[in-house]
């Protein structure tokens, strides 16, 4: 449980409540990892909190958009360049996302990719590397990314550019201001003109869990096979590692059977439980 | 019965023998020549709990107790028994997964942080005494905190190196139910040395297994004979009448599907109306592995992580998001027992309950988890549809 | 069961063949505070003209909890799915207080619209009337007129 001491080299801040870190390890190589794993991070003194990697896994440096919501993401989101913070991990199931290293046969199935808010992040490194399959040859890709408002849209940077590298990326906002002149509506308007073939279509959802049901129901009735949905799930975290017990979500232990899990099946039954 | 002209026959890996009293003040002395802290049930502030075993004479001696739904209670008596009594509220989970519990210290040195594992105890632990249920326990727990790749270093430095002296059960309590869930009056493997007790017109004594070659050894310690055909019937009486007396059970192969079919069930609702969510059923509860992850420090910059047990009743251990996931009564209840018997099993492959009945005597308004069960299984639905109208908590 | 049907908005102008029709599909029906009447993903087969008492319609989150987001009474009608393919409830809906209604069997009068247009649009014409009514008042909700409006 002792953390791997890394220190902080950039610093970003995404929105008013978003802060991006980029950390390398003191001392020994940087840890190995998948899209849609997540790390404990500590906040020496202050305490621990899972975050997922946003990063691809091929850059370098560990990358963690952390959202300001209680005492060790705060803690975190101060943190300078040059502060130490403690890591833990890679932990849990990732997004099935084959890189180009992995050797595997190209898949060619289109690939829908649907972001609430902060649920961007965890997806962030899996975008990175489909556009880039897409690239050589894979199946097209679809980034639907839905925020309250325009100024909470994380990672603008990274939409351009893979809008340019030739994924279809499209945003809507709850509520608009004066000068956004993009859709306003829930992230679920997007799926109809979208322009993905749902008989040959695989998801990848992340957000609120709310988002992510309505979405993936709206998706089966697009005729999307309920096998290829997969969501990210979150409960409280505090090990990492199957012992606290606190991330239990009926059967499943999120730590080790996800945060990345199969929508189809028992989980679509789980997430229409109340207060499970 | 054995005297000292008696040559002591080696004993090897399996084969029963027999002690008397002596014998068993022998084996605690031979642990404790051996290095271990030695420790056992013990009579204290009226209950039977784990505490230090100098010898024999700390055993609680005549020492027999009366549970009931909500109910403890010990009755001293005049016999020779030794193990007259079932379970009290300590198990020996305590010992090898402390409440509280230090994971790493640290201190902020120059621009980075030197990091200290923890000390660890002195000497190896040996328990003479430990119970069926109790061993059954155990074996539930190294599942749970190994974790394929997991695996917890501070539990495990404790097990690895432990003794394990079981002894099996004569006098259950209203209750258990370990017959039941497979995990007692009897057991058969998982111990280093499995003793049951017989008192009777041949003598105060006891049948001793061995479990491993670590229990020979030490076996081999004290005068012992080879168990004869009256010893063995003598045992086997014991755990048949041990097993006939239990009141209550579980439907074992049948409770994990059940509860799984029936999370909407309004008897959820119901227990919730009872229960004070006051988690003293998973303080008491020797698999219960919940527990809370901290970090403080202090001003001259040592850290310290530490972990304590925490109980799924805590409003706070659902915690997300600004607010508890599970905050209802009902719900909590519901995961406490369905985790228990049913999603216990996805998640480690084996029952998270041994029948010891603790969770039903030390609940303070008496819920008897198998009552509950059989509750439910009265009106299983086997649809759960969610046109099943059920009253919000 | 007639008169409970005839009495209540939604039936308002309708012809007496088709009160006759809706009220052979109807049930009296009550629900204590805290009962759903419909659940998030349940098949949607029924409908309820609201007679006495409020329900909340609301949406579950974990660390949420039950999040309402509309409160309708006497003389609303709670569910629209039953019209809608796939014919499945999107929220709960929860009596807050002790709930008199009609339950009508939206399966049935389903199918005997399909055999009768005319029937089919009595009801959709009714139903379009109030969705469009919270339509249009959920979007003007989500102006939140009350927050800071320095923003826009």
């Amino acid at each position: 449980m002792t953390p791997s001491l890394h220190r902080v080299t950039e610093r970003i801040r995404e929105t008013a409540d978003v802060t991006t870190l980029l950390l390398e390890p003191l001392e020994g190589p940087l840890m190995s990892y998948r899209c849609g794993q997540f790390n404990m991070l500590s906040a020496l003194a202050v305490g621990e909190v899972a975050i997922s990697l946003s990063g691809a896994p091929d850059e370098g440096r560990l990358r963690h958009s952390i959202r300001d919501v209680g005492a060790v993401s705060h803690a975190l989101c101060r943190s300078r360049v040059g502060d130490l913070v403690g890591v833990r991990g890679p932990f849990g199931s990732d997004w099935h996302v084959a890189r180009e290293s992995d050797g595997a046969a190209t898949d060619s199935r289109d690939t829908v990719v649907v972001a609430g808010g902060i649920g961007l992040a965890p997806l962030r490194g899996a975008v990175e590397e489909l556009v880039k399959a897409s690239q050589r040859g894979a199946g097209r890709v679809f980034v639907l990314v839905g925020a309250r408002e325009p100024s909470q849209i994380v990672f603008n940077d990274d939409l351009e550019s893979w809008a340019r590298r030739g994924a279809k990326v499209s945003l809507t906002v709850d509520r608009a201001t004066s000068t956004w002149d993009g859709r306003v509506g829930l992230v679920t308007s997007l799926l109809g003109d979208a322009g993905f073939d749902p008989l040959n279509t695989r998801a990848l959802l992340c957000g609120p869990e709310i988002m992510m049901r309505f979405t993936a129901r709206a998706l089966v009735d697009l005729g999307v096979d309920p096998g290829g949905i997969l969501v990210s799930l979150e409960r409280n975290m505090q090990c990492g590692v199957g012992w606290c017990g606190h991330c239990q979500l009926g059967p499943l232990l999120l730590c080790r059977d996800g945060p990345v899990v199969p929508y189809a099946g028992l989980v679509a039954e789980l997430l229409t439980q109340r207060e499970r | 019965m054995p005297t000292p002209a008696d040559a002591t026959s080696t004993p090897g890996p399996t084969g029963a023998f027999v002690i008397d009293v002596e014998g068993l003040d022998g084996l605690v002395a031979c642990l404790r020549a051996l290095g271990y802290e030695v420790k056992g049930p013990t009579l204290r502030d009226g209950a039977i709990v784990p505490g230090p075993l100098s010898s024999c004479g700390d055993l609680p001696k005549g020492v027999h107790d009366l549970q009931s739904p909500g109910h403890y209670s010990i009755l001293s008596d005049d016999d020779d028994e030794l193990f007259g009594w079932a379970a009290g509220p300590g198990s020996w989970k305590q010992e090898f997964f402390p409440p509280s519990q230090v994971l790493w210290r640290g201190e902020v040195v120059d621009d980075t942080v030197v990091f200290r594992a923890p000390e660890r105890p002195a000497a190896p632990l040996a328990v003479l005494g430990v119970r069926p249920c109790d061993a059954a326990a155990l074996a539930i727990l190294d599942r749970v905190l190994k974790d394929g790749s997991h695996r917890d270093p501070r539990y495990f430095d404790r097990r690895d190196s432990n003794f394990i002296a079981v002894v099996e059960c004569a006098s259950p309590a209203d209750t258990c139910f370990c017959a039941s869930m497979h995990s007692g009056p009897g057991i058969d493997e998982g111990f280093d040395l499995a003793l049951t007790e017989l008192n009777d017109e041949q003598g105060h004594r006891f049948v001793v297994r061995t479990g491993s070659s670590r229990g020979a050894d030490v076996l081999s310690s004290v005068p012992t004979r080879p168990a004869n055909e009256s010893d063995l019937v003598a045992r086997s009486l014991i755990l048949e009448e041990a097993s006939r007396m239990m009141k209550r059970s579980l439907p074992y192969d049948e409770v994990a599907s059940l509860l799984a079919r029936n999370v909407e069930h309004p008897r959820w609702d119901d227990v919730a109306r009872r229960c004070l969510s006051c988690a003293n059923c998973t303080m008491v509860c020797p698999t219960c592995f919940c527990s809370d992850v901290h970090d403080t420090s202090e001003i001259s910059g040592a850290l310290e992580r530490r972990r304590t047990w925490s109980s799924c009743f805590d409003l706070e251990h659902s915690y997300l998001h600004g607010g508890a996931v599970r905050a209802s009564s009902p719900s909590r209840y519901r995961q406490w027992m369905t985790h228990k018997l049913s999603t216990w099993w996805d998640q480690f492959d084996s029952s998270g309950c041994v029948g010891c009945g603790r969770c039903i005597v030390w609940c303070p308004v008496g819920i008897d988890i198998t009552e509950e069960v059989a509750a439910i299984a009265a009106s299983d639905a086997a649809h759960p549809s969610a046109s099943a109208l059920r009253s919000a908590p | 069961m007639r008169e409970l049907v005839a009495s209540h908005p939604f039936t308002a102008g309708m012809s007496e063949g088709t009160l006759e029709l809706i009220a052979g599909c109807s049930t009296n029906e009550v629900f204590a505070p805290g009962q759903l009447l419909c659940a998030e993903g349940a098949s949607a087969d029924t409908f309820y003209l609201l007679r006495r008492g409020r329900v909340s319609i609301d949406v579950h989150a974990p660390g949420r909890g039950a999040v309402v987001i509309e409160t309708v009474g006497p003389g609303d009608v709670v569910g629209w799915s039953w019209l809608v393919p796939p014919y499945r409830w999107t929220f709960d809906a929860r009596a807050t207080d002790p709930v008199g209604c009609i339950a009508v069997d939206g399966a049935c009068l389903r199918a005997k619209a399909l055999a009768d247009p005319s029937l089919g649009f009595a009801l959709l014409s009714r139903v379009s009337v109030t969705l469009l009514a919270r339509l249009q008042a959920t979007r003007m909700r989500l102006l939140d007129l009350y927050g800071d409006q320095s923003e826009r």
